[in-house]
This record gives structure tokens, sequence and C-alpha cells, in this order.
């Protein structure tokens, strides 16, 4: 038998139809990899084995009944294996969002995310690391402990969806869901070396998804290539009683094409300068410029384009992010879940729970959300940032009036050392630099390998594209994708 | 753009979070810092343009008001550190 973590979904997909292997194997095969490596990488904070077992068994029940009784084709992602940030409640498994305030939080439902992707019969792993709350870039913000980057361990896998880009670059599962309110997919994505997509906010339900920036909180997929985390979105996308913010739209379908000459003839793609700016590391522009020039042998067109407003992406998001936030965390008090700090008062109660059991970050966001939103201070921060968010998201509008996607680096530069930022919030907050503006202006991203630097250190590609059109993000990474191998390569473990 | 200590005890207030001095020192520092990076948006004219607060477009969302099952009462307690008699229980909030 071939090793099975190395399959692609398609191909899994086939060897589970064709009873090369059963669902359970498959499983046994991941968990089995999980406990050998996953000591040195800590992409997990829960594993579910048990679970997935009895949900693998069940797959293989559905298929052997289908293989008996033919009728319809059994979804392509029955009996595949499955990470979920720990972000994204899963029923009755428990749910830390990297925080001690959640310690010990066992929610009782599924996300709707979650609970699509299980009625497909997929099967869950476990839960994987994350900074505190989402807020981070590196998976150093968890009170859990960090993750180690597959491909240098003493560097950090980005954030804050770390422990689902590590689990799929070391091949710990073969696709994970991330949580993405500023980069937490793309970044991640683009410093482990796989491929994430952050759908158009909207697109997937976020009941279940434990709330951080309302306004800009997206569930994305982790996976090994665009054609792999496409059904996985595709599983996901709709409208949800539960989240008003999800959107009535089909669910997008895609069949990623086998290659062609030229698959891209006919889309225009744009290059922004303000995305090539100084201070980025040489070796990323030169990778991301040598991948634009890939996309232009297959077919689309490249032109320059301009996206004014995007130095103000960062001091923006830094207001409306921590302001939501501020909002969304207040339901930490001790009193419905989570551990509380005794004290004599209510008041006291809330002080010392908060106090006591948010970590550094959190707690500088809760601060700077409140300072931005307080009396006297609203106009000047919160309202000129919603101000020019107006502006980014219009930036964006009139460039897909003459282009179809955008090509930018994921990030500024590959994995930094664990520490180097630590002591520095802004340094930290600026490696979010190429990915925030997606997140104010609502649109999709993905990002993928384009290359690798002289440190061996994977480097991201990110294409963006007009609301709604993940089509095209996922036409352009899959053509990409078909005529190079960056995506293919793994960390030696 | 600097923030006080007392500033940071007034905002740490407003959001019910207890901060050790150390802690106070170190935010008022930080906090300061990425002040002075986001005031460059007070130099950008915005005046005319609509805020948004939302990216979609308005529309609405509103249901038939109609019972329909939720969570159980001991499946919404469990969580909870202290319970009695089927409720929350907190410390008395009236002196």
């Amino acid at each position: 038998m071939p090793d099975l973590t190395e399959l692609s979904l398609s191909q899994a997909a086939q060897g589970l139809r064709s009873v090369q292997f059963s669902s359970r194997e498959l499983t046994q095969a991941y968990l089995e990899r999980i406990q050998r490596l996953d000591p040195q990488l800590h992409a997990f904070l829960t594993l579910t084995p048990e679970l997935a077992l009895v949900q693998a068994g069940l797959a293989d029940e559905i298929f052997a009944a289908w293989r008996k009784n033919g009728g319809a084709s059994p979804s392509p992602l029955l009996g595949i294996p499955l990470a979920v940030k720990d972000i994204l409640c899963v029923a009755d498994v428990r749910c830390t969002c990297g925080s001690r305030i959640l310690e010990n939080f066992v929610p009782p439902y599924d996300a709707t995310s979650v609970a699509r992707l299980r009625q497909a019969g997929m099967v869950i792993l476990g839960k994987t690391n994350t900074d505190e709350f989402a807020m981070g870039s590196s998976t150093e913000n968890s009170a859990y402990g960090i993750t180690r980057n597959p491909w240098d361990r003493e560097r950090v896998p980005g954030g804050s969806s770390g422990g689902s880009a590590t689990a799929v670059a070391a091949r710990l599962a073969p696709l994970a869901l991330g949580t993405d309110t500023g980069g937490s997919v793309r970044q991640p994505a683009s410093l482990c070396g796989v491929t994430g997509l952050k759908p158009t906010y909207g697109r997937v339900s976020r009941y279940g998804l434990v709330a951080f920036g309302s306004s800009l909180d997206c569930v994305g997929v982790l996976g090994r290539s665009a054609a792999d985390v496409t059904p996985v979105f595709a599983c996901m996308a709709g409208a949800d009683p539960l989240d008003a913010t999800s959107l009535d739209l089909p669910a997008p379908h895609f069949e990623p094409g086998t290659a062609k000459d030229h698959p891209l003839l006919g889309l225009k793609i744009g290059v922004p300068a303000e995305y090539f700016i100084p201070g980025i590391q040489t070796e990323v522009e030169s990778a991301v410029r040598r991948a634009i020039e890939v996309l232009r042998e297959l077919g689309a067109e490249i032109l320059p384009v301009s996206l004014p407003h995007t130095q103000y992406a960062l001091p923006v998001y830094y207001l409306i992010a921590p302001a939501e936030a501020s909002a969304n965390l207040a339901r930490y008090d001790g009193i419905r879940y989570g551990p509380r700090q005794p004290s004599n008062t209510m008041w006291e109660v809330f002080r010392h729970t908060r106090g006591d059991l948010f970590g550094p970050e959190v707690k500088r966001r809760i601060m700077l959300g409140t300072y931005a939103l307080s009396a006297g201070y609203y106009d000047a921060y919160y309202g000129q940032a919603q101000k020019v968010r107006t502006l980014i998201k219009q930036d964006f509008e009139q460039v897909f009036n003459q282009v179809d996607l955008v090509a930018t680096p994921a990030s500024p530069n590959t994995a930094f050392r664990i520490g180097q930022h630590v002591n520095d919030p802004l340094s930290m907050y600026l490696e979010d630099i190429f990915t925030l503006p997606a997140n104010l202006a609502g649109i999709p991203g993905i990002s993928f390998p384009a290359g690798f630097d002289s440190a061996g250190l994977p480097i991201g590609m990110q294409l963006m594209a007009a609301s709604f059109r993940e089509d095209r993000l996922i036409q352009a990474a899959h053509a990409y994708q078909q005529v190079t191998d960056w995506h293919m390569r793994r960390p030696q473990l | 753009m600097s923030l006080t200590t007392e500033q940071v005890e007034a905002i740490a207030n407003l959001a019910r979070l207890e901060l050790s001095a150390e802690e106070k020192e170190l935010m008022s520092q930080q906090l300061s810092d990425i002040l002075d990076y986001v005031i460059r948006l007070q130099a950008l004219d915005t005046g005319g343009i609509p805020p948004t607060s939302s990216v979609l477009p308005p529309r609405s969302v509103l249901r038939p008001d109609e019972a329909r099952p939720g969570l159980e009462r001991e499946t919404l307690l469990r969580n909870a550190s202290e319970t009695e008699a089927g409720q929350f229980r907190v410390p008395a909030v009236l002196e």
C-alpha cells in the first residue's frame, strides 16, 4: 500500500471508492503520523481519535452500501480526514480558542461550516493550535504553547491558523479549516508552503466561529493545492439561517480542468505597485514576479494597477478589528463559561477573571478597541477608520473594473524566528500588511507556494478577486499548480 | 500621542480588566506606539466619504417570530463554573 498520507484529495477519494483502502485505514495512517510527529511540532491542541474512527467507520459503511446498491455518487469528501482550528465549534469537543479563559469550554453544537463537512462525511482528527482568539501572526500568542514550522522548527508557522498550516504542511492532515480576519489563513499558508483560501465575506456562515472581528471574520480552508481546497470550500458555502450575514447564493461548483496550453487566456491580472515596496524580502519579491511571468505564459494578460490607499490598511485594521474584538470579548466574564476567579463582588469577578486569564495580546487589543470606541475619541479613531475603509474598498472596486485578479506577495517575509517580534507588537502587525486589505474590502483571496528562499523556506503568492469570484482565484492557482511543483515539495521530518 | 498610566487605568476600568503595575507601564508604552502609527489616518481628507460598518449591501434579514427548538437548560449551564437550581450562580450584585 502507498503512504496514504501522501495522497491528494482526489487520489484519496478515488482510493476509497475503488476499495484500495478504507476510510479507517486512511484515518489511522494520519493518526499514527500525528502521534509520531506532533510532539515536535505541536500543531494540535486536542486530538479526537475515537470520534475520527467512528466517523471513518460510518463512511466505510456508506461506501459499502453505495457499491452494493448503487445510487448517487458519494461526496468527494466522504471519509476524508480534516483538522479544525480550535476556534470553530465541534459539538462535545473542547474548544479553547488558544485561551485560558476557555480552557474547559465544551460547545454543545457544531459550527455550520463543520456541520456541513461532517454531513458530507469528513472525519475530524482534532483541533489545531491558534493565537489566542485568532489575534496574532505567529501562533506564539496561544496559551497552550507554540507551534513549530515544519520547514524549520526554530521558526514560526505564521498565524493565527498556524496549527492548521503546520498540520497540512507536515502531512498530519490532508486538509484543515482556518479562519481569516486579517490574513490568518493566507499568511500561515504562505509561511508553511501550503494553499490557503479565504472566501468572500458572507460566503461561509460564521455560526459557531468564535467571534473576533465580526465584520471581518471568514472561515477558510488550507490544503496542499487549489484542487484540494476547492470541494471543502464549495461544501461549506451558502446561506445559513443562523448567520444573518451569510448570503443566499448557490454554493459554487468548480471542476478544475486538466492542463490546456493557455488555460488563462482572456484573464486579466493586475500587479499593484503598492505591494512591491522597500522592506520586503528581495527573494519574496523576485519569486512572486517570476510566478506572475508563469501566469502570463499560461495566457493571462498582466497589467499594472494602483490601489492607492494600501498604506492605510494596517492602521484601519488595527482600529476596527480591536474595536470589534473589545465588544465581542465582553462576553468572557467568568459567569456562563470558563473558569471564574473568585471574588466577593460581580465587578471584581469580571476584572480578575479577565485580567488573569486573557493573554497580553488579547488585553492589548481590548484596550486599544475600548479606547478607540470611547467617548471623545470615537470620531477621531473608529469613525475615521470606517471612512478610510470605504476608500480601501473603493480602490478594489475600481481595480476590478479593469482586471479579474490582483497578484501580490502573500507576506513580506518568509517564516521568521520564534521570538523575533515578541516584544514589539507593531512589527508583528506589519507581517500581515498584504493580507489585511482583502478583509477590509470583504473580497476573497488565495495564497499558494511560489518558490523557496535561500534558507529553504517557502514563499507564498497571493491572488485576490472581486467579491464572489473565488472561481477565478481557483482557476488561476490551479493552472499555476499544473505547471509548477512548489506545492508538491514537503519538509523533511 | 502618548497614554499616561492614569489613562490606561481608566480604559482598563471600562474594559473590566485588572492590570498589574508592570502591565500598566508596558501597556502605556505599547499603546502609545500603536496610536502614533495609526494617527496617520487623520491626515486623510474623508469629507463626504460614508463609513463602512459592513461590506454587505443593506438588506432585510427578518424572519417570522415563531418559537422553535433551542438548547436544553442543562446543556446551556454545563460550561458554567457555578450553578444553582438550574441557574447561573453569581456573587451578590446589590450591596
